[in-house]
Parts: structure tokens; sequence; C-alpha cells
């Protein structure tokens, strides 16, 4: 996957779970706090986002995954 | 119709999923009902054989409103539709649930209108597709030809129908079901996207609406119980370590989060100290002989309901965990049952996720305590005489005082305390 699909594929699990976030999320900035997910939020977007990639993440590497560009690097690394 | 909730006053029927002459069993879904806080699956009560269907789809209507007649399995086949009966010789009538349900003022009964021809379906032969439709459309029913089978109207009759140019109304009454009002479908605000799992986006009416049931049961609360507080830090070391074991062994889709642990020792608890599982309804406490913890979820944009997880002392963290994950999906989209939503016996809220460390509750009634967790925080810890750092949570209990005391509430969050210590019992 290329940085624009993983970022495609992560805000399209984000519109899944927080179908009434309409505002543009900022890459840069916490996930958790922009769009007020809870930890059962967050576990649905890490299920999600193994269901599309395959991408087994464990509970240690959550706080990589805080942003949507860190979702994309730490994407990217564990993808090659 | 049910009283979903102490908290609601009328409900609108969405959807029938039964008809006349069909066996439905206990805990069968069969209708779903749109309250101001969710759309709600309403589960059956009795088994039986459906006799008549009363409220026809798209009627709001006071709760304690006859919606159907239900013969039980033990009560003798009338032929249906012999002749009308009057209600007191009703037989069992089907909806709600178990629980006592003080809340609900004793409504009018709808006496059951004159039995229509045996020929005649006492629903309209609609699909819920088709009703979504003409609730969307403004299509008042009464005047849509039905080109399916038996005449049944379908998605496409409904469509034409809204394009047609608006004539009056035939003369002629419809061979539905009659409602009071005109055919109800334009009246009626239904979230049709619920219906098609989409997720519920609240308008700002049905945000209004949910703000003033919230604003009703919490004033009554305030108004008629008299709480005390109570709160305690406990040690969530060992719970915390035991979570963490377990995830690392498992794959991402049986992970488990900690306030599983949290709601499952808060119900063994309350199997230890009953006084804090029940009701108090008229003048009195009635500890209930389940645990059912309801779950206090906030949805972001606005607004709180707190479903029950169905006897949790008796099930596995796994299978809390599974139901968990199914009701957070399900209030975000709106959806819930009838049981789910009626029968709490008491309530859990963590607000540890808005990094609040107590919380000091409300009690949901006819409920009498309701169990509040903070934020997990990692603090300074004295114990054995040394010293350390532990992460911490503080459990708080709102009670009512009408129904325990101090001294049993502080023997409730001692349990919820000590069972929070062995984790792999819970």
């Amino acid at each position: 996957m290329t940085d624009d699909e993983i970022k495609t594929m992560v805000l399209r699990e984000l519109k899944n779970i927080a179908p009434e976030f309409e505002s543009e999320i900022d890459p840069a900035l916490d996930l958790r706090e922009q769009i007020d997910l809870d930890s059962m939020d967050m576990l649905n977007l890490v299920i999600a986002i193994h269901e599309a990639t395959g991408v087994d993440i464990p509970e240690a590497d959550y706080p990589q995954m805080s942003s949507l560009n860190g979702c994309v690097s730490y994407l990217r690394s564990r993808m090659k | 119709m049910p009283a979903l909730g102490a908290d609601m006053e009328v409900g609108t029927i969405l959807e029938w999923l039964v008809k006349p002459g069909d066996a439905v069993k206990r805990g069968d879904i069969v209708a779903v009902v749109d309250t101001e806080k969710a759309t709600v699956e309403v589960e059956v009560f009795e088994s039986g054989i459906v006799q008549q269907i009363f409220v026809p789809l798209g009627e709001k209507v006071p709760i304690g409103t006859v919606l159907a007649l239900i013969r039980t399995d033990g009560e003798i086949a009338a032929p249906p539709a012999a002749k009308p009966e009057p209600v007191a010789a009703l037989p069992k009538i089907a909806p709600v649930s178990t629980t006592p349900r003080p809340a609900a003022p004793t409504t009018v009964q709808r006496a059951p209108r004159p039995a229509m021809p045996p020929t005649v379906p006492g629903r309209l032969r609609i699909s819920p597709l088709a009703m979504r439709r003409a609730v969307e459309l403004k299509v008042d029913l009464s005047i849509v030809k039905g080109t399916g089978p038996h005449g049944a109207i379908s998605r496409a009759d409904v469509e034409k129908a809204s394009k047609a140019p608006k004539a009056a109304p035939p003369p002629a009454p419809s061979p539905v079901e009659k409602a009071p009002e005109p055919a109800a479908a334009p009246a009626v605000e239904v979230p049709s996207a619920v219906r098609e799992r989409k997720p519920a986006v609240a308008s700002e009416e049905r945000r209004a609406a949910m703000r003033k049931v919230i604003a009703a049961a919490m004033a009554r609360s305030k108004r008629e119980i008299p709480h005390y507080y109570l709160g305690t830090r406990i040690d969530m070391s060992r719970a915390m370590a035991w979570l963490q074991a377990q995830n690392l062994k498992r794959p991402v889709t049986e992970r488990l989060l900690y306030s599983v642990l949290l709601v499952k020792a808060t119900a063994l608890a309350a199997r230890e100290i009953p006084e804090m599982n029940g009701f108090w309804v008229d003048g009195a406490f009635k500890p209930a002989d389940a645990v059912h913890v309801g779950v206090a979820i906030s949805l972001r944009q606005g607004g709180l309901i707190a479903p029950a997880i169905h006897d949790i002392d008796r099930k596995r963290p796994d299978e809390i965990m599974v139901n968990l994950r199914d009701l957070v999906k399900r209030v975000r989209a709106g959806m819930l049952r009838s049981s789910e939503i009626a029968d709490a016996t008491i309530t859990v809220t963590s607000l540890g996720e808005e990094g609040v460390e107590t919380v000091f509750g409300i009690i949901y009634p006819p409920q009498v305590a309701l169990v509040g967790f903070g934020k997990i925080t990692e603090e300074v810890w004295a114990a054995d005489g040394m010293i350390g750092a532990k992460p911490t949570v503080v459990a708080t209990l709102a009670a009512d005082h009408r129904a325990s005391d101090g001294h049993r509430g502080g023997l409730f969050l001692a349990a919820i305390q000590r069972l929070l210590q062995e984790p792999e019992k819970l």
C-alpha cells in the first residue's frame, strides 16, 4: 500500500467509527482528542485496520498510532 | 407500548416484524419502536400466537398502550376477530419486560378496535424498506396502491406515489386498519438511516428530545432519591498486569478492555450486597434476582444511554467484552433492544476516558445504586511498609439511602476492591 492508500483506508475506518465527525482531520494532531474517541473506538479502529491490512497491532504500539501521520508511518513500517 | 426506561413517555412503531397468526416465543423481537433516545427492538415477554395488532406503523402512542394481542400457549384458540372483546377480558397482553416499572404512569389502554373481517390482515402490507421511503418522502400510505403480492406496497409504489401530483385522498376508507389520524406516515420523524444500519447522525430535534428525557429522569432522581456517596481508591496493579498479559496472547479481535473487569467486579459485588441491586418501587426496595449492569455510554453528538448487559455476574470477561463491543456499536447506530433499555438493575459509569478521577453519580431511577470509575492513574502507594508506584482507580458509589445504609455501601465498595485483586477469577 502507498502512503496515500493507507491514509485513505484509515480515514475510511475512522468515518465508520465516528460518522458524526465531519470536520477535517488534522493529520499531525492526536486522533482521540480531535474526534473524541474512547478506548472502545480505538480498539475498533485497530481491529478494522487489522482486517484491512492483516497487520496485528500489539497494544504496546497504540501510542505510535495516536495521529493520522503516526498511523501511516507505523503501518508503512509494519507492512514492509 | 413498553416503557423503555424511566424517561420514556411515547413511542412510535417503526416496524412490525410479526403479523396475526405468527407464533412467537419469549424474547423474540416483534417490533421496532422509536423513542426519544433510540430506536429499540421490542422483545416479546410471552410465547404464543399473535392474534391481532392494534397500533399501525408510524403511529405515536403513549406508554401503556396495548400494541398487540398474543394468545399464550395455554389459552384456548379464539377464532381471530370473532367479536370485539371488552378490554378487561383480554388474554395476556404481549409486550414489555419483567422489570417493575414504577416510572411508567399508568396510561390509558386503548380498547381494541372492533375486529376486522378475517380476510383483511390487521396491518398494512408494506415492506420495512417501503415504509422508510414513505416516511422519508412524506407519502400518505392510505393513497398508495400496492402492486406486490396481496396488494403489498413496495418501495417502487411509494416512490411512484411520491412523484404523482397530490390528489385528494379517495373518499373510500383505506382497507388498512385505521389510525385515529390520517395515515400517520407524514407526521412521524423516523431516523431512517438507523434501520439501514447507517450511523445515526442526530438531528437538532432529536438531540433536544434526548436532552429533555435525560433532564426529566435526572430531575426526578434528585427530587426523590436521598443519595449518599462513598468513594475509595483501588490498587489496579494486579488487574492491569493480568490484562496486559492476556492481551499480549490474544489476537486483536479478542482483546479485553479494563472496563470489562470493573463491570464484572461490580456485578459480583452486587450479588454479595443485594441492597445495591434492584429497584425502589412503591415505597419499598425490591431486590433483583439477576444482575443486569447498565453501562453508561455517551454519544459523541451529546446525550447518554445506559443499556444493560444481562447476567454479568455469570459471564466470563470474554463474553462481557463481546457484549460490550456489540452494545457500543448499536448505541452509536441508535439501535437497541427493549430488554437492554429497561432491565438494568444497577449502573456503572466510567468517566476515566475523559481524564476525571472521581465520579459523583446520579442514580437512574428506579435503580438504587450507581457505581462510578475514574481514570486509571499512577499513584504513590504504601503497602506492607513499602512505598511504590501503582496504577489506581477511584471507585465511587452513589446509593439510595432509602434502600441501604452507608455501612452496606462501604462493604459493597470493599467487595469491588477485593475482587479486583484477583482478576484471574473474574
